[in-house]
């Protein structure tokens, strides 16, 4: 009776899954969708924790479990509810790199009883079902600990390079090193499986060690600018290994979530590529030539000109349509509201003025639509990167405002260059072009960025928030 | 032979397997037309959706023996991470959404 209403409980869970990530992925049912999703996992994990039976076993450690669920509520609406706006994406990656301990973590317990089990029960298992039962359950077991495990540790690196705490590292030939440490994993796990060695701890741990390693490996050289792909496709991993939990407990509900998300999460990781006009290869391994060669190909510098405050106020106020490009500094100076009252008060001047979102501006796909959304900027004033490249040419004023890549014209002209073939912002098609930065320091892939020296291009130095304060003023005292 | 124990497998697993390929093709056509916008936010809740993992944990605690310490000790872990990843990533979301809700 229980363990039927619990399998109908999972079926409303699974149902909830899909029509959540559906709603997800429309404007308007979005938040609601999220809500269908929350609901659905609330019946699954109190489903599974009183109705959850196996050969009329109910569940004990009562509370073990319930103080864990306690404690991880706690720290994750904490860390929810406090981390800023513009440290999102390192969060979702750190909690996506929970998830994937977790499976991993299942695994090491799963194998653990394996080992410890009465003799008699692992007879009787290869009685039952033949070696070949035994040898599918290791099968699982391995592959929750791989991907997970990978998905782990490639998450932490992840997180430590958004929140700039970790440099990209590569050495030659570290592709190659990376495959070959593939190939060492499976290897084992394929000698496990079919030979069932004497001593299959060894064999065990030593997995569980190269695939941390590899994880580490594998998101090491791959360039900050790209880690939103990077966590889109570690999220798609940490599915398949809750659907690796899946089949070892014969449960439907993790199994459907786990691969719908895995497919759904590798579909979402080539749409953030194609975003960026480059290939999942072009990201995973385009990174390793790239950083050598580059140094020797940016030699751009010379002279650029600055701009004064006033100049820049009625530059802007005489103009008749302005454009505003955003980038991740804009969101770090917390300059959002700042920066719409700018707009309304050229606005109230007559000046139309509008913001170009380039696909990837901010730290990840649709984030810089988040910050700006954050302070009341009216949506129907976001223009996307292809409608802003039509409408540059008949622009007076081009104000960037702490993005940088977005609009490096090395991107177009510079094969050399770790950003080259991303489509950029063409804001020189406008007539002036005003670049407030804190200093020339490169911006977040580490590169120069061209436009700095170009004619059109003025440079407004100094804090983004302290600088559109100041520019609001003057432009009403004129 | 072999291609005996792999067809016995595949028909003892059979309700598995159709599940792993229809939600494979259900989780790219869910998704298909998402605008750029909202690739963040859905990012997130997939990434909340896949802690369904913690199903797994809790299983893994309940059913290990009082007095095996390691397995308590990593299963209690466990736990809580796959509760962290769930909670937290649908409060994220829905954190993110918010500031989408206000303009519509």
């Amino acid at each position: 009776m229980y363990s039927s209403l619990l399998t109908f409980f999972y079926l409303i869970a699974s149902v909830t899954f899909i029509v959540g990530l559906k709603m997800l992925s429309h404007p308007a049912s979005a938040r609601k969708g999220n809500m269908v999703a929350a609901i659905g996992m609330a019946i699954a994990v109190l489903g599974t924790i009183f109705l959850y039976e196996k050969e009329g076993e109910p569940l004990g450690n009562y509370g073990w479990i319930f103080s864990g669920i306690l404690l991880g509520t706690i720290l994750g609406t904490l860390s929810a509810k406090r981390v800023k706006m513009t440290a999102m994406p390192e969060m979702v990656s750190l909690f996506n790199g929970m998830g994937g301990a977790c499976a991993a973590l299942i695994s090491l317990v799963e194998f653990d009883h394996l080992l410890h089990a009465d003799p008699i029960n692992i007879l009787a298992m290869a009685m039952n079902g033949g070696v070949a039962a035994l040898q599918g359950f290791l099968l699982i077991v391995l592959l929750g600990l791989i991907i997970g495990s990978i998905s782990f540790a490639g998450s932490v690196i992840a997180w430590g390079k958004l929140n700039g705490s970790m440099k990209d590292f590569s050495f030659p030939g570290q592709h190659i090193f990376n495959l070959l440490l593939m190939a060492i994993i499976l290897g084992l796990a394929g000698y496990l499986i079919l030979a069932l060695p004497a001593n299959p701890a060894y064999y065990f741990y030593a997995i569980f060690a190269l695939s941390i390693l590899y994880g580490l490996f594998f998101v090491f050289p791959i360039g900050g600018a790209d880690m939103p792909v990077v966590i889109s496709l570690l999220n798609s991993f940490t599915g398949v290994a809750a659907a690796c939990g899946g089949f070892l407990y014969d449960n439907k509900v993790m199994l459907t979530g786990g691969i719908l998300v895995g497919a759904a999460g590798t579909l979402l990781t080539i749409l953030m590529c194609k975003a960026m006009n480059r290939s999942l290869a072009n990201v995973l391994i385009g990174s390793f030539g790239a950083s050598a060669k580059s140094t020797g190909a940016t030699q751009t510098g010379g002279s650029y000109k600055e701009i004064s405050l006033s100049d820049t106020a009625v530059l802007m106020s005489y103009a008749n349509k302005v454009y505003i490009v955003p980038g991740y500094g804009l969101a770090v100076a917390q300059a959002q509201h700042i920066c719409h009252e700018l707009e309304k008060l050229l606005e109230s001047k007559g000046v139309e003025v509008n913001y170009a979102i380039h696909p990837v501006a901010g730290r990840m796909p649709g984030h810089m639509n988040v910050l700006l959304a954050e302070a009341d900027v009216p949506y129907d004033k976001l223009r996307e990167m292809e409608q802003a490249n039509e409408e540059f040419g008949t622009t007076d004023v081009v104000l960037i405002l702490g993005a940088n890549d977005v609009v490096n014209p090395a991107a177009k002209t510079d094969p050399a260059s770790p950003i080259y073939g991303m489509p950029i912002l063409d804001v020189e098609l406008a007539k002036h072009v005003i670049v407030n930065k804190r200093s020339m320091k490169p911006g977040y892939a580490g590169i120069e960025n061209e436009l700095f020296f170009r004619p059109k291009t003025s440079m407004l130095f100094g804090d983004a928030k302290k600088v559109l304060q100041d520019l609001v003023a003057e432009i009403k005292s004129l | 032979m072999h291609m005996q124990t792999v067809l016995n497998w595949i028909e003892s697993n059979q309700s598995i397997i159709y599940i792993v390929i229809l939600m494979i093709f259900v989780g790219i056509e869910v998704i298909g037309r998402v605008p750029a916008v909202l690739h963040t936010p859905l990012m997130s809740g997939a990434n909340a959706i896949h802690g369904v993992v913690i199903i797994g944990a809790i299983i893994v605690m309940g059913q290990a023996q009082p007095d095996n310490y390691l397995a308590l000790a990593l299963g209690f872990l466990a736990v809580v991470l796959g509760t962290i990843n769930v909670v937290g990533g649908f409060v994220v979301t829905d954190r993110m959404l918010e500031m989408f809700k206000k303009k519509k």
